[in-house]
């Protein structure tokens, strides 16, 4: 059951005009699974999930998650798949008319419907209390700093308790000591909620703590694959160079 | 030159696809009533003291303006009709709408340009929330509804800003004055001037969001989103009025 692969990419192709950023990737992400996609801006990483989640449409290629065609579905077939997916933005995307309270009754109240106020408020502090804001319930987004919002934005994605979760640049934007914070939650999340995970990043020490495997996009395409050890002893210095400009 | 009116075709293309989106949703379930009753309340609520100002003003103004050339032709007892309809059937509208417009269209504008530049969009599409239906059809509802609430607010204060400004060289009392007002109006002075509030008011909304809804990304496009808005709503509103106008001019 566990090596189910139930995220599948197969030479899927995207491009923005005249410029090809997703040139025929493939990979597969098996069940309980943390795929770290590695690659430097502007390499497709980000494209891919957004891909993967219909927010973008490729031009050409075949994706499969929970064993449906993601390139053939209708809008409220797409949302009956997006149910079951959790998606942390890169700069948090919290709704910046909404409190933390209201970010994540809205994201909750979508989610389930017929919900008690009491299970609502259960589950709000549950969410709050794993990523140790409880604190920050009544507040703006615009009175959290950087790393308050990226641990908000990672409470509202996991509250709906999703099978599988696109973590897109989690630490991007935070230094050194709350990005690890963060790699660290998402670690201990992943532990407690057993989703399965893709974490888009170029920081090489939340990769080598978040993933299981690792594959590494150059150009739109897959240049290596592997776990952190066999990456990081690879004799490619393309590949040999992610590791060695992070350390 | 080709490239520009293939553009500007793409565009009127994308608004009608946009217009058509509306009332294909508004019909289909589920319905965001507390966000559409937010909407109402911050559009129509939050806008009565500018419009009430602007609608005193209007009033206070034409009267005084007009009271020279009424005295002269000897029509001084035909003020507060004169200020009224004039008020009622052109004036406040137009007025009030270009107001909704710099107040309301800007702000949708800058409000859905800023939430697709920070992926807040996005943030609701993955979760399965329809974000066209969330908080375009609210926007465009609740501006639809409230644009005329406005303008028949503005034609009350003004009429009694009106009363005021004949009241600075006559005396005139409060029910004696309205009752010149109310022998004077017609349905078909009210009816018209209505109905096409509600066109400005979809416009305003319609427009307004689909501005900010297109934004593209970066933060200067939030500022053009807003700056678009105000003047292509604008702009609506003048050939939304100069069509009722020869339509009504045609039946009645």
């Amino acid at each position: 059951m566990k090596d189910e692969p139930i995220i599948k990419i197969k030479n899927l192709y995207k491009a923005f005009g005249k410029n090809k950023v997703l040139k025929g990737i493939s990979f597969e992400v098996n069940k309980g699974e943390d795929l770290v996609i590695l690659g430097r801006s502007g390499s497709g990483k980000s494209v891919a999930i957004k891909c993967l989640v219909g927010l973008l449409d490729p031009d050409k290629g075949k994706m499969e998650i929970l064993g449906t065609d993601m390139t053939k579905l209708t809008y409220k077939e797409l949302n009956e798949i997006r149910l079951k997916i959790g998606f942390m933005f890169q700069d948090g995307a919290l709704y910046d008319s909404m409190s933390v309270r209201e970010n994540l009754t809205f994201t909750l109240k979508h989610h389930t419907r017929h919900l008690t106020e009491e299970d609502i408020q259960q589950q709000i502090m549950e969410a709050l209390d794993s990523v140790g804001l409880k604190e920050a319930i009544d507040k703006m987004p615009s009175e959290l700093s950087g790393g308050m919002v990226k641990r908000i934005s990672l409470a509202r994605t996991i509250i709906i308790k999703p099978e599988i979760i696109f973590y897109d640049e989690p630490t991007a934007g935070l230094d050194t000591i709350t990005a690890q914070e963060i790699s660290e939650l998402i670690l201990s999340v992943q532990k407690k909620y057993k989703a399965t995970s893709i974490i888009i990043t170029h920081d090489m020490i939340c990769a080598k703590m978040t993933g299981n495997r690792i594959i590494i996009i150059k150009d739109g395409l897959i240049h290596a694959q592997g776990t952190y050890e066999e990456l990081e002893n690879s004799t490619d210095q393309w590949v040999r160079s992610f590791f060695f400009a992070n350390n | 030159m080709i490239a520009i009116v293939k553009e500007q075709l793409t565009q009127a293309g994308n608004f009608s696809l946009f217009i058509g989106r509306f009332f294909k949703e508004i019909f289909v379930p589920p319905f965001q009533i507390n966000e559409f009753l937010r909407q109402c309340y911050t559009i129509g609520c939050k806008s009565l003291p500018l419009v009430s100002i602007t609608g005193f003003i209007m009033g206070l103004v034409l009267t005084i303006q007009s009271r020279p050339t009424m005295t002269k032709f000897g029509a001084e007892s035909w003020l507060p009709s004169m200020v009224s309809l004039s008020l009622i059937r052109e004036i406040a509208p137009v007025v009030t709408a270009l107001i909704c417009a710099g107040k309301i269209a800007s702000g949708i504008g800058a409000e859905l340009g800023s939430m697709k530049v920070s992926s807040q969009i996005d943030a609701m599409e993955v979760s399965a929330v329809n974000p066209y239906k969330y908080l375009v059809v609210t926007r465009i509802l609740a501006t639809t509804l409230m644009v005329p609430l406005l303008v028949i607010f503005a034609d009350l204060v003004g009429i009694f800003g009106g009363y005021i400004g004949y009241n600075i060289h006559n005396t005139i009392t409060m029910s004696r004055y309205f009752s010149e007002v109310i022998e004077h109006l017609d349905y078909l002075d009210l009816m018209p001037a209505t109905i096409k509030t509600f066109f400005f008011g979809f416009f305003i909304g319609v427009i307004g969001c689909y501005k900010g809804f297109n934004a593209s990304s970066g933060t200067a496009s939030v500022g053009l989103a807003a700056n678009s808005a105000v003047v292509t709503a604008s702009l609506s509103i003048f050939i939304v009025d100069m069509l009722a106008v020869q339509i009504t001019d045609l039946f009645f």
